[in-house]
């Protein structure tokens, strides 16, 4: 297992947000949780990468127990999350974003500015507004430059929260070929989403939370034709 | 002549406000914390100057603005000290908790050095001695040029190390977004403590400047001096490096000029009149914009 989360529990104050939740990511998986506004999905994400602490349980990557690191450590021990709402550095450039995405690795500049040039044939718009502050660029641009920051650490494990939120339809679909090529290439994502159809249509398996609980788990298709599923969250 | 001489001793003076504005400025734009042990920092800084100039290089040939490297370590330890020990712990806190710890750290500061050194203040041996330069007739002191032309390098360096260095980068990326900056591998403890440290140097460097001119180290010393400064910041835009120095130098002018040709008593009065209004025109400051605030 890449990625092993076992019993977590994270509380807000008294409320307690995530219940034993256990889930795990195999490499080269896209693993997906889906569940309703305020399921803790967000919160599943950012406490495993440390922004949210943790009141007990254990996190795993890559046989290694980073429960109790802190985030910029566990970023750089290989996860890279684009975060809810995207928080792009909207004072840099898109190419300064892109080159923050590398802060913590140690590499040489030829094979970072390579990576740029990766980033710039996956997303050809960035490399246009290269420039231009990151402020300045749409929704689904900045997702785009969200992604391709995060991947900059080239991360063993890729964790999107929410990606199709707030775009229009058609930067949606292009989000989710992005995904879709990524999970191609092998890199390994855990994805959140409320767009249940989407997601289940990129990811190999998925957890469905409900209340900070996974109440359901398998592979897509299953979950797809399941009829609880269906009724609750691909609208048949 | 003489508008021209009190326009330089403004300038002089400015230069010294708008070095530790920029230690303000950094802070809040950073940590979004407003820094009042700041100006005890400059006071520590004299005080090094005169001890330093004391035991180590009295007697020597050494000249005395060596002394500058003592004073800005000093300055540099004791800000990143008090950050980690005073601000740190509470950043997860109101803000206002931060502002009554700022203001506590600060009489602290001054009360511990009333009472190791006692209140009267101590005398600063001259540090630049060379004959004053003519220029148009005026005469203009060693310090007038040093200072101003100090304080212009270390803007601009500070400048291009905000923008074109990679912790630069990050220090901006940091006063957007704590969270963010984290998920990129931004250790954001570290990156505070630098832009102490930064802000704490600069303050070192300006307690040298300002003691080469105002030859005495003193216990309060540093309050006014950080009152100023601060409203030099706020007057600029706080949060941005050009405010601050822009501010830093109006104050020191308006400073100068009101002194030379209005009253030298009412100067402070009139000075903050004069900002008073600014910031009734411009809320955001001079080159801040209304409503978002940034390094």
């Amino acid at each position: 297992m890449l990625l092993e989360v076992n019993n977590l529990n994270v509380y807000y104050e008294n409320i307690h947000a995530i219940k034993d939740l256990s889930i795990s990511v195999k490499e080269g998986e896209t693993v997906c949780l889906i569940g309703a506004n305020g399921a803790g999905k967000t919160t599943t994400l950012q406490s495993i990468s440390g922004l949210i602490p943790k009141r007990s349980g254990e996190v795993s990557f890559s046989g290694e127990d980073i429960t109790k690191m802190k985030p910029h450590k566990i970023t750089r021990s290989g996860v890279a999350q684009v975060p809810e709402g995207r928080r792009v550095f909207t004072n840099l450039s898109v190419l300064d974003n892109l080159r923050l995405g590398s802060f913590a690795i140690s590499d040489s500049i030829e094979n970072k500015q390579k990576e740029i040039e990766k980033i710039y044939a996956r997303f050809p718009i960035l490399k246009e507004r290269s420039n231009q502050r990151a402020g300045t660029l749409s929704g689904g641009e900045q997702q785009m430059l969200a992604i391709g920051r995060a991947l900059m650490s080239r991360p063993k494990l890729l964790l999107l929260d929410e990606p199709s939120m707030g775009l229009s339809p058609i930067y949606v679909q292009k989000i989710f070929e992005v995904i879709r090529a990524l999970h191609d290439d092998g890199v390994t994502i855990l994805l959140v989403e409320q767009n249940a159809n989407i997601a289940l249509s990129v990811a190999d398996r998925a957890y469905v939370l409900e209340t900070g609980k996974i109440v359901k788990s398998g592979s897509s298709q299953e979950l797809l034709d399941d009829p609880d599923v269906k009724v609750a969250y691909l609208g048949a | 002549m003489n508008f021209l001489l009190q326009l330089l001793n403004g300038l002089q003076i400015g230069s010294i406000y708008a070095l530790v504005a920029l230690g303000y400025t950094m802070v809040y734009g950073i940590a979004l914390l407003i820094n009042f042990a700041h100006g005890e920092i400059i006071m520590i800084g004299a005080y090094t100057v005169v001890f330093s100039i004391q035991l180590i290089f009295a007697g020597t040939d050494i000249p005395y603005v060596f002394a500058i490297i003592p004073t800005v370590i000093i300055c540099t330890l004791v800000g990143m000290l008090i950050e980690r020990l005073a601000y740190k712990p509470l950043r997860n806190s109101p803000r206002i908790s931060n502002l009554i710890t700022a203001i506590g750290v600060s009489l602290l500061l001054q009360n511990t050095m009333m009472k190791v050194f006692g209140a009267q203040s101590r005398s600063v041996p001259k540090i630049f001695d060379h004959k004053p330069i003519e220029v148009f007739g005026a005469n203009i002191s060693i310090s007038t040029i040093v200072t101003i032309v100090v304080t212009l390098v270390l803007t601009i360096s500070l400048q291009i190390f905000m923008k074109k260095t990679k912790y630069g980068k990050a220090m901006v990326a940091t006063s957007e977004d704590y969270g963010a900056a984290s998920l990129v591998g931004i250790n954001v403890d570290s990156t505070l403590t630098l832009t102490f440290a930064i802000g704490s140097a600069l303050a070192g460097v300006a307690s040298l400047l300002y003691v080469s001119s105002y030859p005495q180290a003193a216990p309060l010393m540093g309050s006014m001096l950080g009152i100023k400064a601060f409203t030099a910041a706020v007057v600029g835009g706080i949060g941005l490096i050009p405010g601050a120095v822009l501010g830093g130098l109006i104050l020191g002018i308006l400073e100068a000029l009101t002194k030379a040709f209005i009253s030298s008593r009412l100067s402070d009065a009139i000075v903050f009149g004069l900002l008073i209004l600014v910031l009734l025109i411009r809320p955001g400051g001079l080159l801040g914009e209304d409503h978002k605030e940034k390094v």
